[in-house]
């Protein structure tokens, strides 16, 4: 679950240019893999140890991004159609579906070249329970070996000792062994350390950014805009020296943006008002994802703060990789990500961006395949209703199933949820 | 001088149904219009806005002739017949308007001598007819003319071909060739300066405070000084951006009017379902709609009376006579279709198999309802629905057993929320304009 490509004909930063040229050129390498040699690591988004893959040279494969970009490029009806040809029945994870689709379909990556096989697919099991199926699926379909990473659930909310030595001991039992294994490279940890040090500062310039939502009125879109800034650090590029580029590139646009008063960037250019501040739950649809994201902007909504910008990891409450501590800050990585946090810390979560972000109200979006996750989001609406005293919405649609996406009742409910917002403020009855 | 009244007007665009509600300076309804949707907006807009302005006279005649100190029984009696006349006279112009775009159309029924005849033999008798169905007392399934002069005319085809003369088909196509024409153009039922005076002048009991109750109130100036839109089709409202508002609030607003207590409304119309919670002030402060599908909604209903050959206000009352409700789980309106034949195949009730359905659908709300944050006191039901006898005591039973006893509000007005709430909408935005 994260980033994707902007669709051609959205306003680019140069940081966005940026991001694309990593994107491709990494691409451009997994295609190559075959006559170079690389060394493939399938893996996801929550809880990827992709310090530790560097550390081996293996290239990292993210199915969830394939799905979405595919989405987003238009072929995930095509591809869903081809998994429940095969047997997947309708109401499985639609990123799952669109993966086996488009492995069906040739695997043709996003830049149109082939993607590798795996030589391993590292199950880093964070809060999603599909995670487990979808790559018995692919070890399936390829042959390859598994390795699996269980990360305990924050059922406390909060990581104990035990936790954190569970999952170091598996690091050092299971993990690396399979990496040297498949990559027949020895486990270098001076390398995972000089990649995490990249990790921390490329950290340190991306909560800059999301935190530079704070201000009234916001730089930045931290949803629509924001699931471009995860990209690098969500994917493959975390610890290395390209991501501390580019989020210092990034956090520098946004100074800059900060410091001319310019709003955000949306679909249609740079956003001229901002009339909501918005808190939103849930990730965004992917099929139809300008035209959702022209629903928040065409009202002058802006998304302060987001939770799918933290399923790759929670910076903004002070975690960062630390070289002192390898295994360990792993550990704690993978424990901390979003998806691994039980339904009282999210709470906790989506209180605190309203209060701290200034939020009018909040938004779940829901996604209809996506049981993980969708499970107990209108407790948490109630609640943070109640805790925060702002206004909740409820939407619902899908990942990248475009069947799912119902463009007139999303826009009819936003629309509503907004007037309704100005309607509760102090003054301003419509 | 002519009298001038400045209305403020909110019309609510449905899926099946477009409503007007026209308001005074002071909040007081004045008229109320409604019309079938149609696929045009901009005409639905027009014909139930014409519609809201005549029955705004209609209301002002009524005040007029309270003021002349007649017998109410008399002052209802009297009113009653004025509006049957005229609206008797609005028919009959809708039904040359028929004759007419029949007549002009040029399809090839036109060339057939047997098929013109047997149109024309049809529309005489409709005509003949017509004084029996706005007769006093007299019970109409509908108030459109497209349902009402349609069955009549359907009826009428069968006849002639089941008695070998003019095809059924043929003449059924023709009327729909020609139906839509006339209801998308308020002129051919004809304004209310047209018929009011005939109609006035025809009544057997001549009243003179009547007379000059009527040619006053042809005299006064209705004018909109502000008007909000609303509902499914608000974006295609021929209104600019600032005057459209969402349904969500205007239901909200319209039924904290209705019933002041009101903390929970639940409305059901035609396509979508909405579960709403308002504070004191009839401020919205959560919602729920029906999402990735529209069963258990009004058309739902529709459906199931188009199933059972019944016209859709026919089914609560049936199902009302349920004594053993049948337990039907399903809420798609397709496969509704197909439990129903197989229950009625198996011998059931016609009346338990609704009284089962309407419950089906209730309990579709019940789930959006606990989604919004379930039902306060006091609960207000809204929508065309809401005129079900039995979806509403289906509703009660399940308020009461889920939630406990409470107030429940039903207007007979309740299919005109949404359009109330955005008439106050305007009149707010009226009211601030001259401020």
């Amino acid at each position: 679950m994260a980033m994707s490509r902007p669709p051609s004909d959205v306003h680019k930063d140069s940081s966005q240019v940026r991001q694309k040229r990593m994107i491709a050129d990494h691409f451009a390498r997994l295609a190559r893999a075959s006559e170079s040699g690389a060394r493939c690591v399938y893996t996801f988004v929550p809880g990827n140890l992709t310090e530790l893959l560097l550390a081996f040279d293996a290239l990292p494969v993210l199915p969830e991004i394939n799905a979405l970009q595919s989405g987003m490029r238009g072929k995930s009806a095509e591809y869903i159609a081809v998994a429940e040809k095969a047997g997947h029945s309708e109401d499985v994870c639609t990123y799952v579906k669109c993966d086996i689709g488009m492995l069906k379909s040739g695997n043709v990556g996003p830049t149109g070249e082939r993607l590798p096989p795996p030589d391993l697919l590292l199950l880093s099991y964070t809060g999603c329970f599909t995670f487990m199926k979808w790559f018995e699926l692919l070890r399936e379909e390829y042959s390859c070996p598994v390795v699996m990473l269980h990360v305990p659930y924050q059922g406390e909310g909060r990581i104990t000792d035990a936790m954190r030595r569970y999952v170091v001991d598996q690091l050092r039992e299971k993990v690396i062994p399979a990496l040297e294994k498949a990559t027949g490279r020895p486990y270098d940890e001076d390398r995972l350390r000089a990649a995490l040090a990249l990790s921390a500062r490329a950290e340190d310039d991306f909560v800059w950014v999301l935190q530079s939502a704070r201000n009234v009125p916001s730089p930045i879109d931290a949803y629509f805009g924001g699931v471009y800034y995860i990209g690098p650090i969500f994917t493959s590029f975390r610890g290395t020296p390209e991501a501390v580029d580019y989020y210092k590139e990034l956090r520098a646009e946004v100074e800059e943006r900060l410091r001319s008063g310019r709003g955000p960037v949306t679909p249609d250019g740079e956003a001229s008002e901002e009339r909501y501040r918005v808190v939103v739950e849930g990730p965004p649809n992917w099929t139809s994802f300008r035209e959702f994201w022209k629903m928040f902007a065409d009202e002058g909504a802006v998304v302060v703060a987001s939770t799918y910008t933290k399923v790759g990891g929670l910076y903004d409450t002070g975690f960062r990789h630390d070289p002192a501590r390898p295994l360990e800050t792993l550990a704690d990585y993978c424990l901390g990500c979003y998806t691994n946090l039980s339904l009282p810390s999210r709470v906790d979560l989506l209180s605190a961006y309203v209060r701290d972000y200034r939020a009018d109200g909040f938004l779940v979006h829901s996604v209809k395949s996506c049981n993980s996750f969708s499970a107990g989001q209108l407790l948490m609406l109630r609640e943070v209703e109640g805790r925060s005293g702002r206004p909740g919405g409820f939407i619902e649609s899908d990942l990248v199933d475009p069947r799912y996406f119902s463009a007139a009742n999303l826009k009819n409910r936003l629309e509503s949820y907004f007037q309704m917002l100005d309607q509760k403020r102090p003054r301003s009855a419509p | 001088m002519t009298p001038l009244i400045r209305c403020a007007v909110g019309i609510d665009l449905g899926s099946t149904t477009t409503k007007a509600v026209i308001l005074d300076e002071d909040g007081t309804i004045l008229g109320r219009g409604i019309t079938n949707s149609r696929s045009n907006y901009e005409t639905a807009c027009r014909v139930t806005l014409t519609e809201a302005l005549i029955n705004a006279r209609f209301s002002l005649i009524a005040a007029g002739l309270g003021k002349a100190g007649l017998e109410k029984e008399r002052q209802a009696r009297l009113l009653a017949d004025l509006e049957g006349r005229f609206r008797l006279q609005q028919y009959l112009g809708q039904l040359r308007a028929l004759r007419e775009a029949i007549d002009r159309a040029g399809d090839a029924a036109r060339a057939d001598a047997t098929i013109a005849a047997a149109t024309c033999a049809i529309l005489d008798r409709m005509k003949e007819e017509a004084p029996a169905l706005y007769a006093a007392g007299a019970r109409r399934k509908s108030d459109f003319f497209r349902d009402l002069a349609g069955s009549r005319y359907v009826q009428l085809a069968e006849e002639s071909g089941r008695a070998g003369g003019a095809r059924f088909d043929a003449l059924v196509g023709r009327f729909d060739k020609a139906i839509l024409k006339v209801e998308n153009d308020p002129a051919a039922a004809g304004s209310f300066e047209d018929h009011v005076l005939a109609a006035v002048l025809e009544m057997p009991d001549r009243e003179p405070a009547l007379e000059a109750a009527a040619r006053r109130v042809m005299q006064v100036d209705l004018r909109q000084v502000a008007t909000v839109g609303t509902g499914y089709g608000r974006a295609r409202l021929p209104f600019p951006e600032g005057c459209i508002r969402s349904e969500i609030l205007c239901h909200g607003l319209g039924a904290h009017a209705l019933f002041a207590g009101t903390r929970t409304v639940l409305d059901i119309g035609g396509q979508d379902t909405k579960a709403i919670q308002v504070d004191d002030q009839g401020i919205v402060t959560s919602f729920q709609m029906n999402d990735r599908c529209a069963a258990g909604c009004g058309r739902y209903l529709g459906y199931i009376a188009d199933e059972m050959n019944l016209g859709v206000h026919e089914l609560g009352p049936l199902a009302c006579q349920s004594s053993r409700p049948v337990r039907i789980n399903s809420t798609c309106t397709v496969f509704a279709g197909a439990e129903l034949r197989e229950r009625l195949s198996l011998g059931e009730r016609r009346e338990d198999i609704l009284a089962g359905l309407h419950r089906a659908i209730i309990l579709r709300a019940m789930s959006l309802l606990a989604r919004s944050g379930g039902v306060r006191d006091e609960f207000t039901f809204t929508g065309g629905v809401a005129r079900n006898p039995a979806a509403v005591a289906a509703l009660q039973t399940l308020v009461l057993e889920n939630y406990g006893a409470m107030t429940t509000n039903i207007s007979p007005d309740s299919i005109y929320t949404g359009a109330l709430g955005a008439a106050l909408f305007a009149l707010r935005d009226a009211r601030r304009a001259a401020a």
